[in-house]
């Protein structure tokens, strides 16, 4: 199988609230930012595009065409949309390099979720006939799942807490943050509940903004001349929606898409895990069987900044970045989809 | 480079204005199970889901593939979702391929659908927006006008669309699962029915259906099912913005584009003698005429004249059929039309078409279009492996 | 014991969903100015070409579009539809027309209407001219232009319509 590499990423700062900056705007800069990590001139020199995102998340159906606005579609190009998050789109763009269709890809993702109320438009992902009536949001969803956890006595409290203290300290070094600072685990643990046994802390907050890469063979990277990483190893599996159907203690979609990215063929230097919740990355570097030396979200994580449809493609773009800056030598990558974890994806990725 | 596939098993529901007889997990359950059926697999034969369709706004469930994971026996699989506008039943297919091309997987099962009947189409379609006029009255509203600048351009007479819409019903009328079935239906009557977006009349346009579409692929050493396969010889597709100043609407370079590069794959140097037939997404009347041109069946204005010689209708006996199944005129669940396209070529070329067959059909043209006519995906399929 | 139920073949499930929507920071230059009863386009920096209404960027390109450029109110026909099936939420009665219009100094259309025609008479290349609300009535909408009519001009050649400079037929 042909090797593919990670040649080029940008993403933008994690806002609360895009203002009237529209789509376009959100995803111009961070294209520009890939081309010009690499000299390209525009979308035309690459083979292939494809997007992520969600009609839902702005309110309006087609979202993504105005995205294309974005590219310099002229001539026309080759160019596909998952209706995911962007990793997703990554995926697609890698079997297209691996059949022969295409030597490099531009993918992005963009998300403006502050015209809506993001844990409510997501409560109508669910079944429509018996869940979505019930308007379960997300975040009470993984207040269930967080309950689950404590109860059985996986984690406690102060370890959900302490993820949240290393994530805001961990995003003082990160300027695309949104949420960063020092706080002690009884700092945080001195604010009320928000959705029990939630805090406001332990929940992502949502960010307005894009993220954009561009992968290539790895003979077409060295051509270019830039820093690459290579994916060694990518997989996603998905899980029932329905939280009552599965055990919202594990994420056995996690533990079979890392074995089959071949996760556990390596020491793990990094890994850039998609935790929305505090818990979950618990959750998640157990599924991933994480060692305690794995370094897990340095940049603090979603739980700093969470761009909808873009941060799962920005954990990949993270441990590219750890990679060709030499910090780390082979990280994993996860994202995730869904209620309370139910679709994930796990990619490996090596220096050159 | 691209390892060879093949589609192995079809499965379609009935297309009908209204299914209130199923949920939507049970109409795609319809078509996947048949699909499954005819492949003679079952769910744990399938290595990964792909399924796409148009605005979630249609049935007004966000993101659906999420409830729908269970029953499509994608558990503890990959399943990956496309959303390409109108386009995306073909854009599906073709990423569905992509799967098995790029050798990672043996086999994998792809669906799209649209249960327009849950939510408003044509509500979804005009949310109103703030700060724009509020003039968006369907899909024919937009395009309208631009069949109106090809009837000024090529000089074709008025009445082919008037053609086209009877041709693609009577080939309707043999296959049991259109959505429209209007076999004795006539030009006067065609003409007679109301004036809905000049030069556009209500039965030049496609009807808003509930339904699904699924397939099997599979790899060459991956081959299930009694029937002959249909080897997938060319996938392409092509986009471009909107609008964008000197944009040419009427024949789309898009269009034009993704067919040269699908014909080259296929070496096809003339399509209209090369291919045995085509499904063309043809939703409103003149875009056959304008496809024709568009996909280089026919030299720029002159395609009309094929309409109107018989050349693309099988009734007529005419020599390169288009629209075998009845078309998108047919029938029209948004999600699902592309895929329908793709999939009937398939059947031809399967000699599995049956009322509708094209005698002897070896190579096939599956095509859909979305947007502002800008997103295009377009597949050919043969009997034979190239 | 209850009697047997019949199917269910309807659960009615209304979504409201509320969203605080936002035009864009280009968008909302040529908003401000229609809001002022100007039409502007922006020129892409790149191909020279000029939108309306700009939406940040110019598809050609894929370049952001800075610069405004005001347009005039009166247009070209570049094709149009007769409509005769009435719009969703919206008080006009068909049939009415509704055309791409090309404002002169502008090199892309938009969709609006057309009125105080005969119908059988609209052409392509046809000069029309916008019909503003009045002055009290402008806000931060194209429904500021009432509808566009017919301006008694020659007609503009087919491969000249979208190429007009803002100063109309009159170079
Ligand atoms: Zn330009």
């Amino acid at each position: 199988m042909r090797e593919i590499a990670v040649v080029a990423y940008s993403q933008s700062p994690c806002v609360a609230d895009a203002g009237a900056t529209n789509e376009v705007e959100l995803i111009m800069p961070q294209l520009q930012a890939v081309y010009s990590q690499l000299g390209l001139a525009s979308a035309q020199d690459v083979d292939f595009v494809c997007s992520g995102s969600c009609d839902y998340l702005q309110g309006a159906a087609f979202a993504f065409v105005a995205g294309v606005d974005a590219l310099g579609a002229v001539p026309p190009i080759k160019e596909s949309h998952v209706e995911m998050d962007a990793a997703w789109a990554l995926y697609e763009a890698i079997l297209k390099i691996r059949m022969g269709h295409a030597d490099s890809a531009l993918i992005y993702g963009f998300g403006k979720s502050s015209p809506g109320e993001l844990p409510i438009v997501l409560s109508q992902r669910l079944d429509p006939y018996y869940l979505a009536p019930l308007w379960l949001d997300t975040v009470s969803l993984a207040a269930l799942q967080a309950r689950l956890l404590l109860e059985q006595g996986l984690l406690t409290e102060h370890d959900m807490a302490a993820v949240v203290a290393r994530s805001r300290h961990n995003a003082l070094a990160n300027p695309l943050a949104q949420l960063a600072g020092e706080f002690s685990v009884e700092e945080l643990l001195a604010e009320e509940h928000f959705v029990a046994p939630l805090r406001r802390a332990d929940c992502s907050p949502v960010s307005d903004g894009a993220a954009a890469m561009v992968i290539a063979t790895v003979e077409q990277a060295r051509a270019w001349g830039a820093p690459y990483a290579r994916i060694t190893g990518i997989d996603h599996r998905i899980e029932n929606h329905n939280p009552c159907l599965r055990d919202l203690t594990d994420s056995v979609s996690t533990r079979q898409a890392a074995a089959a990215a071949g996760v556990h063929r390596g020491p793990v230097d990094v890994a850039e895990v998609y935790a929305p919740f505090s818990h979950q990355e618990i959750l998640l570097s157990r599924a991933l069987e994480l060692a305690p030396e794995t370094l897990v979200n340095p940049g603090g994580g979603v739980l700093a900044g969470n761009l909808m449809m873009a941060s799962g493609l920005a954990r990949v773009g993270e441990v590219f970045r750890r990679i060709i800056n030499g910090e780390a030598g082979r990280g994993v990558a996860h994202a995730t989809s869904g209620p309370c974890l139910q679709h994930n994806l796990v990619a490996v990725l090596e220096g050159a | 480079m691209a390892e060879l596939a093949a589609v192995v098993g079809i499965g379609q529901t009935r297309y009908k204005t209204r299914r209130t007889d199923v949920s939507i997990a049970g109409l795609l359950r319809e078509a996947v199970d048949r699909a499954l059926a005819d492949a003679d697999v079952t769910f744990d034969d399938i290595d990964a889901v792909i399924i796409g369709k148009a605005p979630d706004m249609f049935e007004g469930v966000v993101m659906p593939e999420s409830y729908l994971a269970d029953a499509l026996g994608a558990m503890g699989k990959p399943m990956l979702r496309v959303h390409t506008a109108g386009s995306v039943g073909g854009s599906t297919a073709i990423v569905a391929a992509s799967h098995v091309q790029s050798g990672t997987f043996k086999r994998v099962l792809t669906v799209t659908f649209e249960k327009q009947s849950e939510s408003n189409a044509m509500w979804a379609l005009s949310t109103p927006q703030p700060f724009s006029v509020h003039l968006n009255a369907g899909a024919g509203g937009y395009f309208a006008p631009i069949i109106r600048e090809y009837i000024r351009r090529s000089g074709a007479p008025g009445d082919i669309g008037i053609k086209v819409a009877v041709k693609d019903r009577r080939h309707g009328a043999r296959n049991p699962l259109a959505h429209l079935q209007l076999p004795d239906i006539t030009e006067q009557e065609v003409r007679d029915s109301m004036m809905l977006w000049d030069p556009l009349r209500f039965l030049e346009a496609c009807p808003s259906s509930d339904g699904a579409c699924a397939m099997v692929i599979a790899a060459e050493d991956s081959i299930t099912g009694s029937k002959p396969p249909a080897w997938i010889r060319g996938v392409a597709m092509r986009s471009e913005p909107t609008m964008y100043a000197g944009r040419e609407e009427v024949n789309p370079q898009a269009g034009r584009d993704c067919a040269a590069d699908v014909y080259a794959q296929a070496g096809i140097t003339n399509p209209r003698k090369d291919l045995d037939c085509a499904e063309i997404y043809v939703p409103f009347s003149w875009y056959e005429p304008m496809w024709l041109e568009n996909l280089g069946f026919a030299p720029e204005g002159e395609g009309w004249k094929l309409t109107q010689e018989g050349a693309t209708s099988l009734d007529a006996g005419g020599d390169i059929p288009w629209n075998c199944s009845g078309g998108v005129l047919c029938s029209n669940p948004i999600g699902a039309s592309g895929m329908i396209r793709f999939a009937e070529a398939a059947r031809q070329v399967r000699g599995d078409a049956g009322a509708h067959q094209v005698e002897g059909a070896r190579l096939a043209m599956g095509h859909a279009y979305g947007g502002g006519a800008q997103f295009f995906a377009m597949w050919i399929v043969g009997a034979d492996k190239g | 014991m209850s009697e047997p139920q019949a199917d269910v073949t309807v659960v009615k499930s209304p979504v409201y969903l509320k969203y605080r929507f936002t035009a864009g920071s280009a968008p909302a230059r040529f908003l401000g100015r229609l809001k002022e009863g100007v039409l502007t386009g922006q020129r892409c920096p790149r191909c020279s070409n000029v939108y309306i209404p700009a939406r940040g960027s110019c598809p050609a390109c894929g370049v952001p579009t800075e610069k405004e450029v005001v347009l005039s109110d009166k247009g070209t026909v570049q094709s149009f539809t007769i409509v005769s099936i009435p719009i969703p939420g919206n008080p006009i009665e068909p049939p009415y027309i509704v055309a791409n219009i090309v404002p002169d100094g502008a090199n892309i259309s938009f969709i609006h209407l057309l009125s105080e025609c005969v119908n059988e008479e609209v052409h392509i290349g046809q000069r029309v001219q916008a019909l503003w609300k009045p002055a009290a009535e402008w806000g931060y909408s194209m429904d500021n232009i009432r509808y566009f009519r017919p301006l008694d001009e020659p007609d503009v050649a087919v491969d000249r319509i979208g190429k007009l400079p803002v100063t109309g037929l009159e170079s």
